[in-house]
């Protein structure tokens, strides 16, 4: 039992995109769910099981799609950033992207449901510091997002004085850059609403923050 | 890091609420702009950068309440205060006027807040400092949404122009507030959490002043700035604003959907 704490949590991302250190950061514990009795609870841990569970327990989570922005999975938007089995529970932890985004609650409850479904008993943990930003989603998550009809975000200086400063966006269909900004806000917090001049197609821009 | 020197938790919960108080009273004013907007786009830009500002009142509320630890919700902070427990500043009280005042409002408050957050990103709090970092970037595009306005406006036509130049001088008498120092302010920057408003004029002068340039307008010094906000005095709109706010849970406390 000693050494239940200490083993490292399982993330694919843990210590390539955020300080280190960064973990120790103020967390909002978001909802403690009833419990039901936990498969896991039984199987604590020769260290190798431990690992296969927790590989195991971050797949489930892992696979959960964004609710707004289907395509894509909360990791391949960054958003999940650990799961970690602590006396036999897998807590998550998952950021916000946007401080107002209301899907936050529904990704939680998503994340929540996979991990139950997985058989774990398990508790979602809001991490707010660091804070999330556009450079989390992976390269795949990238991919995702224009194979669906979304550009994804470019690197800006987003300097707040270039006013009316377009920066180069390629639309996500036929790949030209001659394109325009149609609103800064689009429909959702995270995107902007964009439309192509060679091939006329509307489309969708995550923005850059 | 460590805080340097330790702020006692009820200063530190007023500095919250105070900032928290601004966001949500702001949030709500752009929110009444939705379904009322002069085009589409503005329609969906408004009730977006109120949900910017409502979310990061949200983690403010959540945050002063847990430091707090009387037991209260983000909610009660919203809904279940009087007007003069609120402490936001006046300016983003101010009835929304027309399209021109709103968006000048915007640019005011924002180009306040992104010098803020700015800093606050090296809070020595980590839970502030990790809300400023993400609010720091979505305040940007607020500002430049805003201050795009101000220069179509400003150097648009007769009629926008006028309507411009009405605002500035509706709101100059709200912008002194913004920049003042109290004990408050002086303890939560001396304890490396956030830093004092006076500090931030400049930045706030680099900001709007090139926009104001670009777009032919000039700064009129009022006859006198209104204060009190902070103390929980504020103007006959609030009260309307709240009534609005807050009815739902007056009329039927403790409901839920």
């Amino acid at each position: 039992m000693v050494s239940e704490r200490t083993l490292p949590s399982f993330s694919p991302l843990a210590g390539r995109r955020w300080p280190e250190g960064s973990d120790e950061g103020q967390r909002e514990r978001v909802r403690s769910l009833h419990r039901p009795s936990s498969p896991c609870r039984d199987l604590l841990p020769a260290s190798g099981e431990k690992e296969e569970l927790q590989h195991r327990a971050w797949a489930a989570a892992a696979a959960v799609p964004d609710p707004e922005v289907p395509c894509v999975t909360v990791a391949d938007l960054g958003i999940l950033r650990s799961v970690e089995l602590v006396d036999g529970v897998a807590v998550a932890k998952v950021t916000p992207t946007y401080s107002g985004c209301p899907a936050v609650l529904a990704i939680e409850l998503a994340v929540e449901a996979a991990l139950r479904d997985a058989g774990f008993e398990a508790r979602v943990e809001r991490v707010i510091s660091p804070a999330w930003t556009t450079d989390w989603i992976t390269p795949e998550g990238r991919d995702k997002l224009r194979d669906y009809g979304i550009a994804p975000p470019e690197k800006t200086s987003s300097s707040i004085r270039s006013l009316f400063g377009e920066i180069e966006v390629a639309c996500p269909r036929c790949g030209s850059s001659d394109t325009e900004r149609v609103s800064e806000f689009g429909s959702t917090a995270c995107k902007a609403h964009w439309r192509c001049l060679a091939c006329r197609e509307p489309f969708d821009y995550f923005k850059c923050i | 890091m460590g805080a340097a020197v330790a702020i006692d938790r009820e200063t530190l919960v007023t500095l919250l609420v105070r900032l928290a108080d601004d966001h949500l009273v702001l949030g709500h004013r752009l929110s009444e702009w939705c379904g009322h907007a002069p085009m589409l786009e503005e329609d969906l830009a408004m009730p977006n950068m109120a949900l910017d500002l409502i979310g990061q009142a949200r983690a403010l509320y959540a945050y002063a309440a847990e430091i707090e630890g009387r037991g209260r919700s983000e909610d009660d902070f919203a809904y279940l205060r009087r007007e003069r427990e609120y402490l936001n500043c006046l300016l983003v009280e101010r009835p929304n006027g027309d399209f021109a005042q709103t968006m000048l409002r915007q640019l005011y408050v924002a180009a306040y807040m992104e010098p803020f957050w700015k800093a606050a990103a090296s809070s020595s709090d980590a839970t502030l400092a990790g809300i400023a970092a993400k609010a720091v970037k979505e305040v940007a595009y607020h500002i430049r949404h805003a201050g795009e306005w101000v220069v179509r406006l400003g150097d648009g036509t007769e009629e926008s122009r006028r309507r411009m130049e009405a605002a500035i001088e509706e709101l100059a008498p709200y912008i002194d507030e913004l920049f003042e120092d109290d004990a408050v302010t002086a303890a939560a920057a001396e304890a490396g959490i956030a830093p004092q408003p006076s500090s931030l004029r400049p930045a706030f002068d680099r900001i709007v002043g090139p926009i104001f340039a670009e777009a032919g307008l000039t700064f009129v010094t009022p006859p006198y700035s209104q204060r009190g906000g902070r103390k929980g005095m504020h103007g006959e709109a609030m009260g309307f604003l709240l009534a609005d706010l807050q009815h739902i849970q007056r009329t039927y406390p403790g409901a839920t959907w």
